[in-house]
């Protein structure tokens, strides 16, 4: 098991170097130079900015300063504010961000497997077909465009939640469904065919013929069993709500990490690009290897030396 | 030693018929594809999807030509115009025809969906096949490289691609490759390990056949199955994942449209009460994804041999 867990925790940092790596060089193989289109500047000032920057110095020189800057947990300054540092985005954008992934990923397991449940008990009944309905829309529909028609229908047109910003609690409603909907349908799809599957297994039928509760089987016997799938997919799933969270959060106008990096695309601000793209990584990386490690960890079948690839 | 058997004439009597009855193949043989046609036709939903993909595929290539109006042409005295007999989805705010700019998106939209699954195929089987036929060394060192370019996150990847290249259809569909293949990779080297062990394929090995050959010839025909599913489930990814870049501002310029740019356009024009604009190419996307997801689901059910009545 530690062999395991070293092998997996190495890996992951091999993964962030790679990754810290090849966005930087995608930042800088950009051509042009982000100071060129701000017109008539004194030479002495551009040569200024550049130093500052230190885009004056060979490539590999940045390299090493910023991998230098990174061990010391700091992103670098934003190119296009000089007081805020690409380090205060986050610190300011983080915990909101925090707070609405988690939101969303709370409604997105707990409907997600509810729904699943209830499908499976009520196979080719009515409610199966319902759960089953939702979820294919879940999958189907874009989350900008379910976004939109949220906003356009529970806040506009019928004014039942805030439009947009992020002050109170109800602010917060809209944009962590928007979210959830889609790690919603799929753990609803997951939980159904899991759960069909363990209700076949022969221990169901043990624990039915024992004379247990209909309670107690489902609850004790085949919803723990069939929830195993569900952790394997919970890396998939957060990185489907990270990615997703930059877009509800430009539409809802949250100051969260998302819009930040958004902003930063459409700026051209590559320090923030930059910072916010290898932020964004390492946080998946470390919350994938929990994950993985807590998936051997939850199911002892598993047999970790050299047992699973 | 040398005596002859008697031979009499009753020997030679014709055999009774029933007893060749008996023997009679009842059914027709089928081949594997054609049982599993069979199987995929009475799954109502997955045939719903697939006759969905053909006829979106029909207008993609038709739809243009059936009015007089081009993709590109603006007509500012009619702009924003409800669905009407003229123009049958309505114009869009710079007075262009939606109903053309629809069925031109939907080529761009399905062309980036299908190129994008086709590459991850060509190099997915060529990686994962090498890979799995050399084995040993060559084969960690391939699935170590895999490994760790699956880890980055795959919307981050694209988005830093994007920015990097120029706008355009071709930068989205390589955007999109860089790391597409890598599941594709992986699902055929899996594959390729199992048959490996199968005897016809020692025996050609033993006949002395290329490694090419024999990844031609009976690698990839066995594997057909898995890797059209994964074709089908990665058409709908790409053609959300362009959605998604469209509305950061990175996918296809204009005055060419995608289904993505299109809903991103409309976003800018719900506010003044023209839902009807993010609706049409909203539909188009849910009903695509839809499409495709139920047909590959059908399409893997169809497969799956222990699913056989």
């Amino acid at each position: 098991m530690l062999k395991y867990s070293l092998k997996r925790i190495c890996l992951a940092l091999v993964t962030l170097w790679v990754i810290i790596t090849l966005t930087f060089l995608l930042m800088h193989s950009i051509p042009g130079n982000p100071f060129a289109q701000e017109g008539s500047m004194p030479k002495a000032v551009y040569d200024n900015l550049q130093s500052y920057y230190n885009l004056d110095k060979p490539l590999l020189t940045q390299y090493g300063l910023y991998l230098q800057s990174l061990l010391q947990l700091d992103f670098g300054p934003s190119l296009k504010s000089s007081s805020i540092s690409v380090n205060d985005y986050i610190k300011n954008g983080f915990p909101i961000s925090l707070h609405l992934g988690a939101q969303a990923m709370v409604i997105a397991i707990t409907f997600g497997l509810i729904f699943g449940v209830i499908a499976s008990l009520n196979r080719n009944k009515w409610p199966d077909y319902v759960a089953m309905v939702l979820a294919i829309i879940g999958i189907s529909v874009p989350n900008f465009i379910l976004a939109t028609i949220l906003i356009n229908y529970l806040a506009v047109e019928w004014h039942l939640f805030p439009v947009a910003t992020w002050k109170s609690w109800s602010h917060t409603v809209l944009p962590s469904i928007a979210l959830a909907m889609m790690p919603m349908a799929y753990i609803a799809r997951l939980m159904r065919s899991s759960m069909l599957e363990v209700l076949s297994q022969d221990y169901i039928l043990t624990a039915k013929s024992k004379g247990l509760s209909r309670y107690s089987v489902i609850f004790k016997h085949a919803i723990r069993n069939a929830m195993l799938p569900i952790v394997t997919v919970l890396g998939i799933l957060i990185a489907n709500l990270v990615t997703g969270s930059f877009i509800i959060e430009s539409i809802f106008g949250i100051p969260g990490m998302g819009e930040m990096f958004v902003k930063g695309i459409f700026n051209r601000d590559y320090p923030v690009i930059l910072g916010s793209t290898i932020f964004y990584s390492a946080i998946l990386i470390f919350l994938i290897l929990i994950v993985d490690l807590a998936y051997t960890w939850i199911d002892p079948r598993i047999k970790v030396p050299g047992g699973r690839k | 030693m040398n005596k002859k058997p008697k031979l009499t004439k009753d020997m030679f009597l014709p055999v009774d018929n029933d007893f060749k009855e008996a023997e009679k193949i009842a059914r027709p043989s089928l081949s594997y594809w054609a049982d599993v046609w069979i199987r995929l036709r009475e799954n109502r939903l997955a045939m719903i999807g697939l006759i969905t993909i053909i006829v979106l595929i029909i207008m993609a290539i038709i739809g243009p030509y059936l009015n007089s109006y081009t993709f590109y042409e603006q007509d500012f005295t009619k702009k924003n115009l409800r669905p009407n007999a003229e123009h049958w989805f309505g114009t869009d705010s710079s007075g262009r025809d939606l109903f053309t700019r629809a069925w031109y998106g939907a080529r761009i939209s399905l062309f980036i969906g299908f190129m994008a699954a086709f590459i991850d195929f060509v190099i997915g089987v060529f990686y994962g096949g090498i890979s799995g036929i050399r084995g040993g060394k060559t084969d960690n060192i391939m699935m170590r490289i895999a490994e760790v370019l699956y880890a980055i996150p795959f919307l981050l990847m694209v988005i830093l691609i994007m920015i990097v290249l120029e706008r355009g259809l071709w930068s989205i569909i390589i955007a999109m490759s860089i790391t597409g293949w890598i599941q594709m990779a992986r699902l055929v080297r899996g594959q390729v390990l199992q048959l490996k062990e199968n005897e016809f394929v020692q025996a050609a090995t033993a006949m002395g056949a290329s490694t090419s050959w024999i990844l031609r010839k009976h690698m990839i025909p066995n594997t057909m199955g898995p890797i059209l599913v994964n074709i089908t489930l990665s058409v709908p990814t790409a053609i959300f994942v362009e959605a998604t870049l469209s509305f950061l501002g990175l996918g296809i310029p204009a005055p060419q449209a995608s289904w993505g740019t299109m809903a991103s356009d409309a976003l800018g024009s719900i506010l003044i009460g023209n839902f009807y604009q993010l609706m049409i190419p909203a539909a188009l996307i849910s009903l695509t994804m839809f499409a495709f997801n139920v047909f590959g689901d059908g399409l893997r059910d169809a497969l799956d041999p222990k699913l056989r009545k």
